[in-house]
């Protein structure tokens, strides 16, 4: 019965990172990661540290390791491209199990890996805690502009309706025997696909005369304002403050 | 595509968030202009702005999740930049795609939160702005037909998708965090990107063709096409009285803009093939009498096409050849670009509107 209400990422939960405002979590998100990659990569403690640091978040807001590795799946494209950069990368050479290695790749992957698995798992446990609606309200918050945040949200709203129109499409054309294998059959995927853009063009019209003609005038009404006091403000910057502190100290080390 | 954290640097990274912040704030008020639409005489278009980006959005993340095989199990998607800018026009493509961007970044973690400037930069900004430009350009060189608004949107799309890797070399030229020579990423990013760009181009036109044979009044770059009213008075056709203001005029400036681009891609690209190789006047002068000595090189000496010659292709007639089409295509979209904007602001300030705006 959950469908509809809150989202697939969404991990519903009441611990204290839940409880925190949206737009303290955005923030100290945000600098987090800004504070990651700005550390030298030569300090690989500091990479653990921030790895420690975010897995005592993770335990804080009660998701699971399982739960948190599987959604850092997403990144397995440009692992394969850090993997890659050893062998593409020219320079002194290192050998390791015979293969001969690079050493400003080996450098080089390390530090988009490092960096950009910790920014994935930051991003992961932003969306696992913070429901959708909030997180909009949150960019609020931070001051970007009104009419972005209306478009972000329709597009939120309604984008697994206008995915599962698509899948009803792929479902019909299925159920008449048809079946995508080869170049040849994009031309019925490229009908569909325009057929699908004048549904959503044509919803997008129905939605706007339906909202005017219930008084909208272009702006929403935020009925849920959300505040955060001194104290919410602190705990949230816990997590930049400390990755502060050990990115200071990795460039100075 | 998307770029992860630390994969450029921190400046560059702040450079180019600059760059789409301000692309995204022009793309918001170019889009309630575009999405305003003349059918609402007593609203702003303001209004009407935020549903219809909104389900535009939508539709473009949906689309991304449409696969198209290719064969023997692999398959492709749409990036969905250039037929934005064609189905909803550029303000609206930019404005939709960044939102898209930005949602995926939040949400699905896909693509880091700080590169974030740099991924509307390169997905959202360039290749709707490239795709638009050159799609404009060719309407106005083609027939007024359906076929070569198809034809038009073929193009337009097989070019964005190079030239956003073109611009992501760029970007990684200037802030790249790792050691790969630049040739190396420039030849893997754009022959990569030349073939996802064919991808890209066909299931473009075919969309754009699908939508223009069915609702060809939603396809914001086909709004040319639509044939005056006809009367049948005593029967016989004749024209409606608030027929489409001078249309004899279209003809003469296509002519001039085909004659002006055919004649500079030849020069540019095949004329460069006999032109001497010694260097020119002033080059030679310098050298002759030795005041060359102290010029040290051009900043931008080691950039991709730095002495007219496109990077690691040997043949040098070739090379030359290729970086002239592409500077001349470079040339043409930033001039069209520019004159476009100033003839759209002058045509804003002056009090008249079009019959079908008020």
């Amino acid at each position: 019965m959950g469908a509809g209400h809150s989202h697939r990422l969404y991990r519903h939960g009441h611990s204290p990172v839940h409880e925190l405002p949206p737009h303290c979590k955005l923030a100290a998100v945000f600098l987090f990661v800004v504070v990651v990659v700005s550390t030298p990569r030569e300090a690989m403690w500091a990479f653990a540290l921030y790895a420690v640091l975010l897995a005592v978040v993770a335990g804080a807001a009660r998701i699971p390791a399982g739960y948190l590795l599987k959604r850092l799946l997403i990144e397995i494209p440009f692992v394969a491209f850090a993997v890659l950069m050893p062998f593409v990368v020219p320079g002194e050479q290192v050998h390791v199990l015979g293969l001969a290695l690079s050493e400003n790749g080996l450098w080089g992957a390390w530090n988009v890996l490092a960096k950009g698995t910790l920014g994935v798992a930051a991003s992961v446990i932003l969306a696992s805690t913070t429901e959708l609606r909030a997180l909009l309200l949150g960019l609020q918050r931070l001051k970007l502009p009104p009419l972005l945040v209306q478009i972000a949200s329709f597009m939120i709203r309604y984008g697994d309706v206008i995915t599962d129109e698509m899948r009803r499409m792929s479902i019909a054309r299925r159920s008449r025997g048809f079946e995508a294998r080869g170049v040849r059959s994009w031309g019925v995927l490229a009908k569909s696909a325009g057929a699908l853009f004048i549904r959503s063009y044509e919803r997008g019209e129905r939605v706007h005369l339906a909202m005017v003609s219930r008084g909208y005038a272009g702006s929403m009404p935020v009925i849920d304002e959300v505040t955060a006091t001194r104290a919410q403000w602190t705990r949230a910057a816990a997590l930049p403050v400390t990755a502060l502190a050990v990115c200071l100290l990795g460039w100075t080390l | 595509m998307h770029v992860p954290d630390g994969f450029i640097n921190a400046p560059v990274s702040a450079v180019t968030g600059v760059v789409a912040a301000a692309a995204v704030a022009v793309s918001l008020r170019g889009a309630r202009r575009e999405l305003g639409g003349p059918s609402h005489a007593l609203s702003s278009g303001g209004e009407k702005t935020a549903p219809l980006a909104g389900l535009v959005a939508a539709f473009i993340f949906a689309v991304q999740m449409l696969n198209f095989p290719v064969a023997a199990g692999t398959s492709g998607h749409l990036l969905g930049g250039a037929l934005a800018a064609i189905l909803v026009g550029p303000y609206t493509g930019v404005l939709c795609v960044s939102v898209v961007l930005l949602m995926q970044g939040i949400l699905f973690a896909d693509g880091g939160l700080t590169a974030l400037g740099v991924n509307i930069t390169d997905m959202a900004i360039t290749t709707t702005v490239v795709a638009y430009v050159l799609f404009r350009t060719l309407v106005k060189v083609l027939p007024r037909t359906r076929r070569s608004v198809t034809a038009a949107s073929f193009v337009a799309a097989l070019v964005s998708v190079p030239a956003a890797a073109l611009v992501f070399t760029a970007i990684y030229a200037l802030g790249g965090t790792t050691d790969v020579p630049i040739g190396k990423v420039l030849t893997a990013m754009v022959g990569v990107h030349l073939l996802i760009g064919i991808g890209e181009a066909a299931i473009t036109a075919l969309t754009v063709g699908a939508v223009l044979a069915v609702r060809p009044d939603l396809v914001h770059g086909a709004r040319g096409l639509t044939a005056p009213l006809k009367l049948r008075v005593g029967g016989e056709l004749v024209d409606a009285p608030a027929a489409a203001p001078a249309p004899a005029r279209t003809g003469s400036t296509r002519k001039v803009w085909g004659f002006g681009i055919v004649t500079a891609l030849l020069l540019a690209g095949f004329v460069s093939f006999y032109a001497s190789a010694s260097p020119d006047g002033l080059e030679k002068v310098a050298h002759d009498k030795g005041i060359d000595t102290k010029t040290t090189q051009h900043a931008s000496s080691d950039s991709p096409l730095a002495d007219y010659s496109v990077k690691d292709i040997g043949d040098a007639r070739l090379a030359g050849g290729l970086a002239g089409v592409i500077g001349v295509g470079v040339t043409v979209a930033v001039g069209s670009g520019v004159f476009w904007a100033v003839r759209r602001r002058r045509g804003a300030d002056t009090p008249e509107r079009t019959p079908e705006a008020v």
